[in-house]
């Protein structure tokens, strides 16, 4: 079903000097706390991580529930936040393809798309034989969807000691390293356009329209990338 | 309705809104080779909007990091990154001095 060494191999990325590990366990260890704090039970907190596991949309939720939005909102407010993941999926689903793989692996594994699990498959997937790919992202998404279970199981049990300067440093921690693997993945000019664009418009265009900003800026951004010439046309 | 139930409710919806854009992706990608000009649209697109949502987290803030000031996260962000680079990429690093320096700077400011 899974082919093991190849699994273990995308776990092990966890305990690497290039870990997202910190980074995850920051970001929803605070996510446990403000669960805590919004009224949450912990089955709820840790079922809303596992199943959910994408941060922004979680921080939508809470907010959005903390106000008595109508589910219908929230929905639409969850979808627009986390719609990243589908430019996301599909930039990813086809290196993991292999015609010996089955159906429900793509389907399960799809789960575990979040910009950490991202970022480490997109930086190493070439180091891996084509037909072990998803069994490695496996491993990868598995790794990375535990250990934000975990944190915020965590988060919500040590919500009480966590005074307000810890939950601003923890805060810091996932931007802090978003940026660090977008500065080790900027190998060619088309991915340092897409990147630098994207982070100068985004800001820009939250001030004209918050909802939409992110979105927007990524798809020109990414449209300007794409357009421009590069001799290499290397990617990633 | 009790609020445990409409809680529960309420993680449902986020689920599958979320699950929704992931499993929209692999449907998309059926038919799409690695080799083809759509995929590098997408991968292009996908790297743009993290980039973009990395610069929103930064500059304008939701939650916790509100309460520290733009100077203050530019410093923390700067010095982390350095960090990452003149420590042959290591992430372990910059990760946990981020934390421990922004704790530090908004106890004091």
């Amino acid at each position: 079903m899974i082919n093991r060494k190849y699994f273990y191999q995308g776990l092990k990325s966890l305990i690497s000097l290039r870990s997202p590990a910190i980074a995850l366990a920051c970001s929803f260890i605070a996510l446990g706390a403000l669960m805590h704090n919004a009224g949450f039970n912990l089955q709820q907190s840790v079922a809303s991580s596992f199943f959910t596991y994408a941060l922004p949309g979680q921080l939508v939720m809470i907010e959005s529930f903390l106000v008595g939005s109508s589910l219908v909102n929230i929905f639409l407010s969850v979808w627009l936040v986390n719609f990243r993941l589908y430019p996301m999926s599909v930039a990813l689903v086809p290196i993991l393809k292999h015609k010996s793989q089955p159906r429900w692996k793509y389907y399960l594994s799809c789960h575990m798309i979040a910009v950490s699990s991202w970022l480490i498959m997109k930086e190493t997937y070439k180091k891996i034989d084509q037909k072990y790919r998803l069994d490695y992202w496996f491993g990868i998404g598995c790794g990375t969807l535990l250990a934000a279970v975990i944190s915020t199981l965590l988060g919500y049990w040590i919500s009480d000691y966590l005074t307000t300067e810890m939950m601003i440093g923890l805060a810091i921690v996932n931007p802090v390293y978003f940026l660090c693997m977008m500065v080790s993945v900027m190998s060619n000019i088309k991915i340092i356009v897409s990147i630098l664009s994207g982070a100068l418009l985004g800001p820009i265009l939250y001030l004209a329209t918050p909802e939409w900003s992110i979105l927007i800026a990524g798809i020109v951004g990414g449209s300007i990338a794409f357009l421009i010439k590069d001799k290499k046309n290397g990617s990633i | 309705m009790d609020l445990s139930s409409n809680l529960i409710l309420v993680i449902v919806v986020t689920s599958v809104a979320t699950f929704a854009s992931r499993f929209l992706g692999i449907l998309t990608a059926e038919n799409i080779s690695d080799k083809s000009k759509i995929f590098d649209w997408f991968n292009y697109v996908a790297y743009s909007i993290l980039a973009a949502l990395t610069a929103r987290m930064v500059v304008f803030p939701a939650g916790a990091l509100l309460e520290s000031t733009l100077l203050i996260r530019l410093i923390v962000i700067s010095i982390s990154v350095g960090i990452f680079i003149y420590s042959n990429k290591n992430l372990v690093l910059p990760t946990v001095i981020s934390f421990i320096l922004l704790t530090f700077l908004s106890g004091i400011y």
